[in-house]
């Protein structure tokens, strides 16, 4: 009897242990996507960030993806059941997962999150974003240049520091060399929907706009664009195909080699929680190449622009600046703290229009 | 603020080919929901319509053959609805959420080597001396054929709900099935025909939307456009001329805030966007609010599961 018991500990002990052996063989590693993979725009890019995270460690690891997650309660159902299913490591890349992520994270301890473009962490939860304000300051020179109506038209998503800073940098770059430049923001309140996206370059269209900028994640805007026959910039990818002669330049996301990083250091062992936040010098930020619709002084302003930012020798926000209101931000020369920027919640002096709540 | 800048007339223009997906799938669902079935697969039956019409425009060149391959795929797919919830007596509600995510993954599907495509060109009707004409003539003679066809549906749905023997049996069949049934019409035959006008009526919306409106194909592109649908469906209390009504405003409501909001104006957005469904809500109060009314505007059999034997 005492044997018969024995070798039954035994074999769960076994068992348990080939388990574990297995788990520590293959680290599961989960995405959660707010727009469908196809997107060809933010998602998209994320998803080949999966894929590059494939092709580097291979059998050492096994990834999953749940696509088109509404922000909010649904993020928490999908990230619980990942992390039910033994995922240890997820990647959550939207801003409106964060509440999600923390209070998952809080009841996961082993599990690791990584929170793209959000400012909470925790022991488990690190956050990560792009700098993608250093592109929007090169194709905002590039639009200034190029627009002859003086009319450029942005598309926006949410209210929130991520894309008001963006719309600071390309107006800021934009104003430099043309004075004249007016910015027209639409917010379309979505992050995916190409037909309001459609929707909104048509109006701005119909109101002189001959630049589009946007910051949502389909490339209907480009579609738009490219039938018009005005000029687009690709956001988050290539948006070539889809304008190939509206697209002047695109800033992609390359999240390729941050997702490969710290999957390894996963299974490494090093993996810690933190704040990165990386622009065009690490090659996070990446520019399409330039279309040859810029005369070649535009091209060589814009790669000049884009050469100084990625050597740290130019920040996009340096001072002299004001605020919408007029009151002063930046002195002469002076560079913005990250933690301004970070929490970005006003216009920069000359951008008409308020900011919506 | 602006308010130069925006053309009423382009506003206008806009406004219609905003308003043609949904007034298409709306006025489909009308004619399922006057037959007594509650389909809630309209934005399956789009997005199937978005791919498959995008798909076969591309193969052949020709948009017209798209749109007709749009309708036939929205058919074909609510088959499979009418199947389940008239042939096997399956809940109505369950089923039609099941068709909607079903069309979702399916189109994501057919659709993965048809993204970054260009759809061909859909011309539009250029009427030379019409379209010439001052403020009118870019509203009323400037867009392409199915914005007319559009239109043409909701008249057609209106006349024969009115006064063919047709539109008196399917509204027969949708307010009481069993005394049809009685005086021996085929109501499951009847509903089925229904159900597929509905599902061509939805494709046709979609590939509405993947070829004139934005045009292109993306995963997820209807994005919700099959409920706006179904909300227009109650909104207009089940009258046609209603649902060309609530599509325009519908539609209308987005397309003028953007263009309020590029002129500069300082509109509170999100009261604009939620505009169509408080009036929907409301609808739906003043309704309820009377049997007599309700009575007089809902189908009786909305919904209700039809067994001979019953």
């Amino acid at each position: 009897m005492v044997s018969f018991k024995s070798i039954l500990t035994g074999a769960v002990l076994a068992l348990g242990l080939s388990t574990a052996a297995y788990a520590e063989e293959k680290l599961k590693v989960g995405f959660i996507y707010v727009g469908p993979t196809g997107d060809f725009g933010w998602t998209y890019q994320h998803d080949q960030g999966r894929q590059a995270i494939e092709k580097e460690l291979g059998d050492a690891v096994e990834t999953s993806y749940v696509e088109s997650v509404p922000e909010g309660s649904d993020a928490e159902r999908v990230l619980t059941q990942m992390a039910l299913s033994g995922t240890k490591l997820i990647y959550a890349t939207s801003f409106g997962y964060m509440d999600a992520v923390q209070n998952v994270a809080a009841k996961f301890p082993d599990v690791r999150f990584e929170h793209a473009t959000g400012y909470k962490q925790a022991d488990n939860v690190a956050t990560y974003s792009a700098r993608f304000y250093e592109g929007r300051a090169v194709i905002g020179t590039i639009a200034g240049r190029m627009t002859k109506t003086n009319k450029i038209g942005y598309i926006a998503s949410f209210p929130i520091p991520e894309v008001i800073r963006g719309i600071n940098s390309a107006y800021i770059h934009a104003k430099r060399v043309n004075p004249d430049v007016e910015f027209k923001v639409v917010w379309v309140y979505t992050w995916f929907d190409p037909a309001k996206e459609a929707d909104a370059a048509t109006a701005m269209i119909e109101q002189g706009v001959d630049v589009i900028m946007q910051h949502t994640d389909s490339p209907a805007a480009m579609t738009i664009a490219e039938e018009k026959g005005i000029y687009a910039f690709g956001q988050a990818s290539d948006m070539s195909k889809f304008g190939p002669t509206a697209q002047l330049t695109a800033i992609i996301d390359n999240w390729d080699p941050y997702y490969v990083a710290r999957t390894k250091a996963v299974i490494d062992g090093t993996w810690t929680s933190g704040n990165t936040w990386d622009g065009m010098k690490d090659g996070m930020v990446v520019l399409a190449p330039f279309s040859d619709a810029l005369p070649d002084d535009v091209k060589a302003e814009a790669q000049a622009l884009a050469d100084s930012i990625a050597a740290g020798t130019y920040h996009p926000f340096t001072g002299p600046l004001n605020k919408q209101d007029g009151s002063a931000w930046l002195a002469d020369g002076e560079v913005a703290d990250d933690g301004t920027l970070a929490g970005m919640g006003f216009y920069v002096e000359g951008i008409e229009g308020e900011i919506p709540n | 603020m602006d308010l130069s800048t925006i053309n009423p007339v382009l506003l206008i223009a806009s406004l219609m080919v905003a308003a043609t997906p949904i007034m298409l799938a709306a006025i489909g669902e009308l004619v399922v929901e006057k037959a007594g079935v509650l389909n809630l697969g309209v934005e399956g039956m789009m997005i199937i319509g978005a791919i498959c019409g995008f798909a076969i425009a591309v193969e052949t060149g020709s948009p017209l053959l798209g749109f007709i391959a749009a309708a036939a795929a929205g058919a074909v797919l609510s088959l499979l609805f009418a199947f389940l919830t008239q042939i096997l007596l399956a809940n109505q509600v369950a089923s039609g959420l099941a068709l909607t995510l079903f069309g979702l993954g399916l189109s994501a599907l057919i659709g993965q080597s048809y993204a970054g495509i260009k759809p061909p060109p859909t011309p539009k009707i250029d009427i030379p001396l019409l379209s010439d004409i001052p403020v009118l003539g870019p509203i009323l003679f400037g867009h392409d054929l199915m914005v007319y066809f559009a239109i043409f549906l909701i008249a057609a749905v209106w006349a024969v709900l009115k006064y063919t023997r047709l539109g008196l049996i399917l509204r027969a069949v949708g307010e009481n099935h069993d005394a049809a049934h009685a005086l021996g019409y085929k109501v499951v035959r009847i509903r089925i025909l229904a159900i597929m006008f509905g599902g061509a009526c939805a494709g046709l919306g979609g590939a509405y939307l993947s070829l004139i409106r934005v045009p292109q194909w993306t995963e997820g592109m209807t994005a919700g456009a099959g409920w706006i649908a179904l909300a227009i469906v109650v909104f207009a209390s089940w009258k046609p001329w209603r649902v060309m009504l609530g599509a325009y405003l519908f539609g209308g409501v987005t397309v003028l805030q953007f263009n309020l909001q590029a002129a500069g104006v300082n509109i509170p957005v999100q009261y604009l966007s939620m505009s169509p469904y408080l009036i929907t809500i409301l609808v739906l109060v003043i309704m309820s609010s009377s049997k007599a009314r309700s009575a007089m505007n809902a189908p009786a059999a909305l919904g209700r599961i039809f067994h001979a034997t019953h």
